[in-house]
């Protein structure tokens, strides 16, 4: 019953992990981008679905789903197209560059917003919850569930259905030999970055359901999404799903099993990877290249 | 020779002319600006001539100052205050060899260059680096900070290690003290920085550059590049301690909020702007990041964070070698310039 329990909480914090993680993989994976400012696109989806709260009432969460993806992946597209192009091939610059970025995001969220945190109000029908096996599973963690499992389906039916998902993954894998073929390389980049960054806007939405919103709301979730990334692979969808899962239901047990066992969770969690890291060093899914690593 | 002379001036105006000149307030506030900057010469270290960026310098700050903060809490012989305030009753077993003045001082650089090492030897080893090691050196510090956290009877929580009174016989509360405290703290800045340039100078610097332009071709030259990276981390790491040491009795408070990934990338920021190559433009650069952060602390708090942005983009954008590089960069621009019109 416990760890019943406990593996459904990991599971909901997995899927939240996939969610923030989701758009990350692609970008870093594809484009080399550690975007840090990614945590400021998931505040930005989180705060829209506030911002339409006295328009859509309590179905708010519902009607801020797309409008989110499309203000992340704008704001995304913006960022892409300003400044990060320029830092093709400096990964470690980009790092510091979109950390600046993700600062100024967040003093603005909070010139706009205020400091406190604002809440989101969940609709009506995800209140309560299903009794399973002895098991309270409440709606809104199955809703961000089914939400990541729904986004997992969507992008790999893109990766492998579209012209422009196939156009992707070609570039991912080797960008000189796509550009060759005749793949517009620079136009695949801004379709990645607004679709990694409009992930971060729906998982922002999603995120209002367990918690309150606030200017710092991003940070609490991007060191966690980018240790699914490494963890995972770059640019692994498999490797993301699995890397979230697991880390989750990690956390998730470490916290029930130590007394105060939130602060430990952390640790056990970054010391699992790092061993892990020793078996993989690359991560779960390696892409296969010749290229020397 | 004109290094030499810079470097002297910087010293008589630093130990000399600080001291007499600026008021005991202002003293301090330089003295930790000066703690910031021996952090700053083990990042560039660590950063410009190693290639690891490492975003969890406040880790090793931290484990140098708490190191020192608990042989200060401990040396009016009493239980610290805010041990008795979270119910802890008994001093616990990990704090009691701190009373020992000797033991305390060697945790100050034993401690963060052992989880230095055994990180760097862990990672480097599997030839994870790049962003791979800037992401987890990050989620290092946030894991770090929560533990500190988590365990309020035991480190103090939020709040941190605060009132201390005394630093090895000084006092804390006199100003003749703590200007002796601040000349201490310039001194080991400049010890930091002649021993890290001789570090630099010697083959082992040139080898430490070698690994950072192409790895695999030292490698292949029958190095360990995974060792020689982990000493120039553990240097950077020691350095760190060190600075956390010095740090706690000059400010008198070290919290979680003084280490955690933002603190950690306020570090690295001074770094970046003064010049990631150039261990004086570190130093230099450190300085005035947080002199003007102090600046806008007092004028404009909420303007800070858009000025501490845009400093970072503008400093990536426009000049990737920070200040110390500007002259550099200036000289590579005329002269690719010059090429295109021959080719023409």
């Amino acid at each position: 019953m416990g760890t019943l329990n406990q593996l459904v909480i990991g599971a909901s914090i997995g899927a939240v992990l996939l969610l923030a993680a989701l758009g990350l993989t692609f970008t870093f994976g594809q484009m080399g981008v550690i975007n840090m400012a990614h945590g400021e696109f998931i505040m930005a989806g989180a705060y829209t679905a506030y911002v339409l709260q006295p328009l859509a009432g309590d179905q708010a969460v519902l009607v801020a789903l797309p409008v989110a993806f499309a203000v992340g992946g704008v704001l995304g597209l913006i960022l892409e197209r300003l400044i990060i192009r320029r830092f093709y091939g400096r990964p470690l610059d980009t790092l510091l560059l979109t950390f600046g970025i993700s600062l100024i995001l967040q003093q603005a969220a909070r010139d706009i917003f205020g400091a406190p945190n604002v809440q989101v109000d969940a609709p009506g029908w995800l209140t309560g919850g299903v009794d399973l096996a002895g098991v309270r599973i409440a709606y809104n963690r199955l809703f961000i569930l089914v939400l990541a499992i729904g986004c997992v389906v969507a992008i790999s039916l893109y990766l492998s259905k579209l012209r422009q998902g196939r156009r992707m993954r070609a570039v991912m894998q080797n960008r000189q030999l796509a550009a060759v073929s005749g793949v517009a390389t620079g136009r695949v980049d801004q379709a990645t970055f607004f679709i990694g960054s409009g992930l971060a806007g729906v998982a922002g939405v999603a995120l209002t359901l367990i918690g309150p919103v606030g200017p710092t709301f991003g940070t609490a979730y991007i060191v966690d999404a980018f240790l699914v990334v490494v963890a995972g692979g770059l640019g692994q969808l498999k490797g993301a799903v699995i890397a979230a899962f697991v880390l989750g239901v990690l956390n998730s047990f470490v916290e029930f099993w130590t007394a105060n066992g939130a602060s430990f969770a952390k640790v056990v969690v970054f010391a699992v990877i790092i061993a892990f890291l020793q078996v993989r060093p690359q991560g779960m899914f390696v892409l296969k290249s010749r290229a020397l690593t | 020779m004109r290094n030499r002379a810079v470097f002297a001036v910087a010293a008589i105006l630093l130990l000399v002319v600080a001291p007499l000149v600026l008021s005991p307030f202002r003293l301090d506030l330089l003295g930790k600006y000066l703690c910031y900057a021996i952090v700053a010469v083990g990042i560039s270290l660590a950063w410009g001539r190693g290639g690891m960026l490492t975003l969890g310098q406040g880790v090793f700050f931290g484990l140098g100052g708490y190191a020192m903060g608990m042989h200060l809490k401990l040396q009016d012989g009493e239980l610290p205050d805010f041990m008795s305030w979270s119910g802890v009753e008994e001093l616990p077993l990990l704090w009691k060899p701190f009373a020992n003045p000797v033991f305390a001082l060697a945790m100050v650089i034993v401690l963060p260059v052992l989880v230095a090492t055994l990180l760097g030897l862990l990672v480097f080893r599997q030839r994870v680096r790049g962003a791979y090691f800037a992401v987890l050196s990050q989620a290092l510090a946030a894991a770090f900070v929560i533990l500190l956290i988590g365990q309020q009877g035991l480190t103090g929580g939020t709040n941190g290690l605060t009132n201390f009174q005394f630093f090895f016989g000084l006092d804390l509360y006199e100003d003749a003290d703590r200007r002796i405290l601040y000349l201490v703290t310039a001194l080991v800045l400049g010890a930091s920085y002649l021993s890290v340039r001789q570090l630099v100078r010697s083959r082992y610097g040139q080898l430490l550059v070698a690994i950072r332009d192409g790895e695999d071709r030292v490698r292949f030259l029958g190095y360990d590049p995974a060792l020689v990276k982990t000493v120039a981390f553990a240097v950077s790491a020691g350095l760190a301690g060190i600075a956390g040491a010095l740090f706690v009795p000059l400010v008198g408070l070290l919290s979680p909020a003084n280490l955690g990934i933002v603190a950690s990338l306020e570090l690295l920021v001074g770094v970046a702007i003064g010049g990631r190559y150039s261990l004086a433009g570190a130093v230099a650069g450190a300085l005035l990041f947080n002199y003007a952060k102090t600046i806008f602390s007092e004028q404009w708090p909420d303007g800070w964070l858009y000025v501490q942005g845009a400093l970072f983009v503008a400093v990536m954008v426009w000049a990737p070698r920070g200040l110390a590089g500007l002259s550099h960069q200036f000289r590579d621009a005329l002269s690719s310039r010059r090429k295109v019109e021959v080719q023409a």
